[in-house]
């Protein structure tokens, strides 16, 4: 097994262990200074964000919506990760050198052509329908994937397998064909 | 800043940090796993999961912290979950590794960031009705699978590991 990638990253290995030891910390460290054990996700953050620009123009209409409140529109632990992400991100890619503009990703480009409009309109389309089904799930690949599975939680063994299952589905139908 | 959204802040920068040395931040990564192409994903979630399972539990055991599953709600998990699966495909990204990629300098992601907050508005909006009919099917509550079972996580743990490191051999025999 090789500790590095032909594309100069890290085995997907030891990221992956290495983010399992940092699910562990978080776990520890928020039940120590929040008082309460929060595990890693994502999912809710974007709501939150809906909520936050829906305010500007529409404060009374979120106020009133069950769904904000209850998942309460601010900035939280959690958004604070995904706002994390973006910088880590940017200062691994920056560092190593692969950070990359790209206008449309290949594998879409293969299958539907450089035009950035169709991609835009696929990815806003789907996006859509993933944080829908993500709500109603409660939780995406972070808050399922790995927070409930590292807690062998029923729901998140049959999310995962349903997200893979029609994930793998519409991938084959989608892409599949001229490949 | 409170304490609460410095130690976000901070477990985010590991997380994108980690997301990204492992090449998973990719659109061809996601959607490659979902063409049965590569495996990088799968190995990495899996590989947390292995090392974040043990730990969790055993802290759990011991007292130190709080589980706290989602509810194995029918309706919610079974069309919430396949629903995100067929939107998964073609953005090709989930919440976490989208802004990843627009740091990585894929900025088509940020499409894909507009979709799911119009996503999140709009389930908002349709809550009302998803709450009377598929939230409202069947719930199951807040089970794990040790408590499904009736048997101990250290009963679990171990199969699982054995059957993931197995895959994770047969992964790297087929080259995927």
């Amino acid at each position: 097994m090789k500790w590095k990638t032909s594309d100069n990253g890290w085995s997907p290995y030891l990221a992956g262990a290495l983010l399992g030891l940092l699910a562990i910390v978080s776990a520890f460290a928020t039940t120590q200074w929040m008082g309460k054990t929060s595990f890693l996700g994502a999912s809710t953050t974007f709501v939150r964000a809906a909520g936050l620009a829906e305010q500007a123009i529409a404060p009374v209409h979120v106020e009133e919506n069950a769904y904000f409140s209850k998942t309460q529109v601010k900035v939280d632990w959690q958004f604070m990760i995904v706002v994390g992400i973006f910088i880590g991100a940017l200062i691994s890619s920056l560092t190593d050198r692969s950070f990359k503009l790209e206008k449309v990703p290949p594998t879409w480009e293969k299958r539907f052509g450089p035009s950035v409009g169709k991609r835009a309109l696929g990815a806003i389309g789907g996006g859509a329908l993933a944080m829908i089904g993500v709500r109603m799930a409660s939780g995406c690949p972070s808050g399922h994937g790995l927070s409930g599975m590292m807690q062998l939680s029923v729901s998140a063994f049959v999310a995962l397998a349903l997200f893979f299952g029609a994930g793998i589905l519409v991938a084959l139908l989608v892409y599949g064909r001229k490949s | 800043m409170s304490i609460d959204l410095v130690l976000g802040l901070f477990t985010g920068v590991v997380f994108g940090f980690l997301l990204q040395k492992g090449r998973v931040l990719r659109f061809d990564k996601q959607v490659g796993a979902m063409l049965l192409k590569d495996m990088t994903i799968m190995k990495f979630m899996l590989s947390a999961i292995l090392v974040g399972m043990v730990g969790i539990n055993l802290m759990a055991s011991l007292d130190i912290i709080t589980l706290s599953p989602k509810a194995m709600n029918v309706g919610a998990i079974v069309v919430g979950g396949s629903l995100f699966g067929i939107g998964w495909a073609i953005m090709g990204y989930c919440p976490g590794t989208s802004v990843g990629a627009i740091a990585e300098g894929r900025w088509h992601a940020i499409f894909a960031v507009i979709g799911m907050l119009l996503g999140g508005a709009l389930y908002a909006e349709i809550y009302p009705l998803v709450s009377e009919t598929i939230l409202s099917w069947s719930d199951y509550g807040k089970i794990t699978l040790p408590q499904a079972l009736g048997v101990s996580p250290w009963l679990i743990i171990p199969i699982f590991w054995i059957g993931t490191i197995s895959l994770f051999f047969w992964f790297e025999k087929k080259g995927l």
